[in-house]
């Protein structure tokens, strides 16, 4: 089962290496993380997706609340989460057509193009996981020299 | 607000929070601190290695339920208390460990004596912080202290840059305090009591399985309360030995791998299961699956991670287990449910435990484990403390030495460390001078930490160290006895050093005892000395502990004493 953790914390040194090693103490891998300060400066919001059973991902979860330096952990109904992770891809350019077929592919998927070399392009690519995942598929035809990922970021949608 | 240096800060602040004694070590990084000793009524008893300092810490905590201080230099002083934060973690004992640091400046440019020990410890802590500023410390101390003894217990470390020590600052003794992301405790869901007081009603084969956390949150009078009100027999863990008075008849001792053989028996023949405060380990269990196969499980527990952890629960109370069990009296009392008389179930727990009482076959010889550790049972008053080492000597003393006033049993039971009894018999006996202290040890064990006689002696802390000697590291070659085919590698301890005369020669007091009579006479000058007394007692090398189930298997499989 693959889960949406929202996480918390104090904005303080040292946190970020407390939950990834709980992590990795526990026994439980992380998918992706991300991380970025909040509207209020003295938190910071850890987004981590992992992989496990419901009795892993619940003993997860109450590890975590169970740290000190953690304010509020959830796991998030992705039904009722908006998440999106930013990609971005560095693609090769064999043929003349390729770059406009990239085009085509990246405005397919509302990405933006960037760095539009003889021999490579950019795709800046804002979307879900899967949706990256069918994007890098069908960008392979080309071939991918490098991927960029920033790990989710996730939020409850209102009344959810 | 007043001008203070850090250090100074520091001993206020403990001195606020009660604390009368340090153990620990000075060293570089911890002067400044130690200086203050000089002015503030804090006693310091110096030990010969740090990891004994934490070892005793954890025995003080343990014992007086509130935290033992120790004390460490930065580098080599700060990773040599390690073990002992991390047993004191395993067994949730409070504890507040203080270490010296580099100054702020020299931090991660490898200065001599640094080490990152914030890094190195955060997993085995309950909370690690390091103050950068001598006006964090008043709060950093309050905090720490809370944490180290609310909800479940567990290590706290404070990591101190000297600078930090040294500088002044403004410094504000807060009483009140918020931790925003701490929240050590639950009421109970008085539902869910009732839910499990009806399990328990209508199961034909309950059982009661007291851990560690009956004895933390000092649960007795409620456990022993509801054991009689439902008539259900008690086991208890390894660590929760103790916490149900081991002579009463429903008592049947500790389940597990070195268990009772009729309490592994009735755990594995019980429906119903109502578990105070254990986190069902390995040890105790023998396997998860089968463990929870046939039975229903009510968990009580303070923290709610353990809910779910190791064994799904029917149904779950979380909170403090005292609180829960209260609750649980209350409502029985008023429902006016009191079971008198002794249902089936009841009748053939009695008859299994007569049964093994009768007929567990022990060592013939005169010395004996089993008859060495009832003698020691027999002469002890009630309220004196046992701690005990790791190995044979630790699962004999589980087998073989009643617990009759709970919570006067003390072991190293989750992280298992060797050398853990003997120091942590001297916090012990720190924290209770009146009541007589012994270390229940085996001689691989003692050798670890025998140095902390020294300390024993010097600082006039009369423990008694009741040393099970088999000249073994005899657990190991009982297992390489058992599944290695007699391939003895590294267990023979080559009858060194002398026990009698290595405790003379610290100044404390050696008596070796050979045969029953000798050992009446050395108990009872031990207990009637003033100074430490090592009592070694020869014994069998080839003795194994036995019943055993073996690791990965179920209760049901015990191995016997042929």
């Amino acid at each position: 089962m693959w889960s949406i953790l929202s996480i918390l914390v104090e904005n303080k040194p040292g946190i970020l290496f407390k939950v990834t090693h709980l992590f990795r103490s526990r026994n439980f891998n992380i998918d992706s993380i991300s991380v970025g300060i909040t509207e209020n400066p003295e938190y910071s919001r850890m987004t981590i997706t992992t992989y496990g059973d419901k009795k892993q991902v619940d003993q997860i979860v109450k590890q975590l609340d169970k740290m000190i330096d953690t304010i509020e952990v959830k796991q998030l109904d992705e039904y009722k989460t908006v998440y999106r992770e930013l990609c971005i891809f560095k693609i090769k350019l064999s043929n003349a057509s390729d770059s406009m077929e990239v085009n085509k592919l990246a405005n397919a998927y509302g990405g933006k193009v960037h760095d539009v070399k003889k021999d490579s392009i950019m795709v800046e690519l804002t979307a879900t996981p899967d949706q990256i995942k069918a994007f890098e598929e069908l960008a392979g035809q080309f071939g991918i020299i490098d991927v960029a990922r920033t790990g989710v970021a996730a939020l409850e949608r209102s009344g959810a | 607000m007043e001008n203070m240096t850090g250090a100074k800060a520091l001993m206020t602040a403990m001195e606020k929070e009660g604390v009368k004694e340090v153990f620990g070590l000075p060293g570089g990084a911890n002067l400044p601190m130690y200086d203050e000793f000089a002015r503030c009524n804090i006693r310091h008893i110096l030990v010969r290695h740090e990891q004994s300092a934490a070892h005793m810490a954890d025995g003080f905590g343990r014992v007086s339920r509130k935290p033992g201080v120790c004390f460490a230099t930065s580098g080599p002083g700060a990773t040599n208390i390690l073990t002992g934060i991390a047993t004191a973690q395993a067994d949730s004992a409070p504890m507040v460990a203080v270490t010296g640091q580099v100054p702020v400046a020299m931090i991660g440019r490898d200065a001599f004596q640094e080490s990152d020990i914030i890094g190195m410890a955060n997993p085995v802590v309950k909370y690690a912080y390091q103050p950068r500023t001598a006006s964090e410390i008043p709060e950093a101390v309050k905090k720490g202290f809370f944490i180290a003894e609310s909800g479940r217990p567990g290590p706290v470390l404070i990591d101190i840059p000297k600078d930090v020590q040294t500088n002044e600052g403004k410094m504000v003794f807060l009483n009140e305090f918020k931790i925003r992301g701490y929240h050590p405790w639950t009421d109970p869901d008085i539902v869910n009591v009732e839910k499990a007081i009806n399990m328990l009603l209508h199961s034909q084969k309950p059982v009661i399985l007291a851990g560690g956390g009956a004895i933390i949150s000092s649960a007795f009078a409620e456990l022993q309360a509801v054991a009689e009100l439902l008539m259900i027999p008690v086991v208890t863990t390894f660590k929760g030995k103790g916490a149900f008075p081991e002579n009463h008849p429903l008592s049947l001792g500790p389940i597990g791998m070195h268990g009772h053989a009729e309490a592994n028996k009735i755990m594995i023949e019980a429906d119903c299961v109502l578990a105070i405060g254990t986190r069902f380990s390995d040890r105790s269990v023998g396997t998860f699956e089968e463990f929870e196969r046939r039975l229903k499980i009510i968990h009580m527990d303070v923290d709610p991670a353990e809910i779910g952890k190791n064994q799904t629960a029917m149904v779950a109370v979380v909170g403090d287990v005292r609180a829960s069990l209260r609750i649980m009296v209350k409502m029985l009392t008023q429902k006016a449910i009191k079971r008198t008389d002794e249902t089936a179930w009841v009748k053939h727990v009695k008859e299994i435990k007569a049964y093994w009482k009768e007929n567990l076959k022990i060592h013939p010889g005169e010395m004996g484990a089993a008859k060495v550790l009832r003698k020691l049972r027999e002469i002890l008053p009630h309220n004196s403390i046992i701690t005990t080492e790791v190995g044979q000597h630790q699962m004999w003393a589980s087998l073989f030495y009643d617990v009759i006033q709970p919570g006067t049993f003390f072991s190293s039971t989750g992280l298992g460390t060797m050398g853990w009894g003997f120091p942590a018999s001297i916090g012990a006996k720190v924290a209770k001078p009146d009541v007589p202290v012994v270390d229940i040890a085996g001689d691989g064990s003692f050798n670890m930490t025998e140095n902390s006689l020294a300390t024993a002696v010097l600082e006039d802390i009369p423990v008694i160290v009741f040393l099970l000697n088999n000249f073994t590291l005899g657990m190991v070659a009982q297992w390489q006895r058992t599944f290695y085919d007699r391939r003895m590698i590294g267990v023979d301890q080559g009858h060194c050093p002398d026990y009698v005369k290595l405790a003379e020669s610290y100044g404390a007091q050696g008596i070796r005892a050979q045969s029953m009579a000798e050992l009446e006479k050395a108990i009872k000058t031990a207990l009637s000395s003033d100074v430490a007394t090592v009592i070694d007692i020869p014994i069998d090398p080839e003795e194994d502990v036995l019943p055993f189930v073996a690791p990965g298997t179920s209760l049901s499989k015990m191995i016997l004493p042929s």
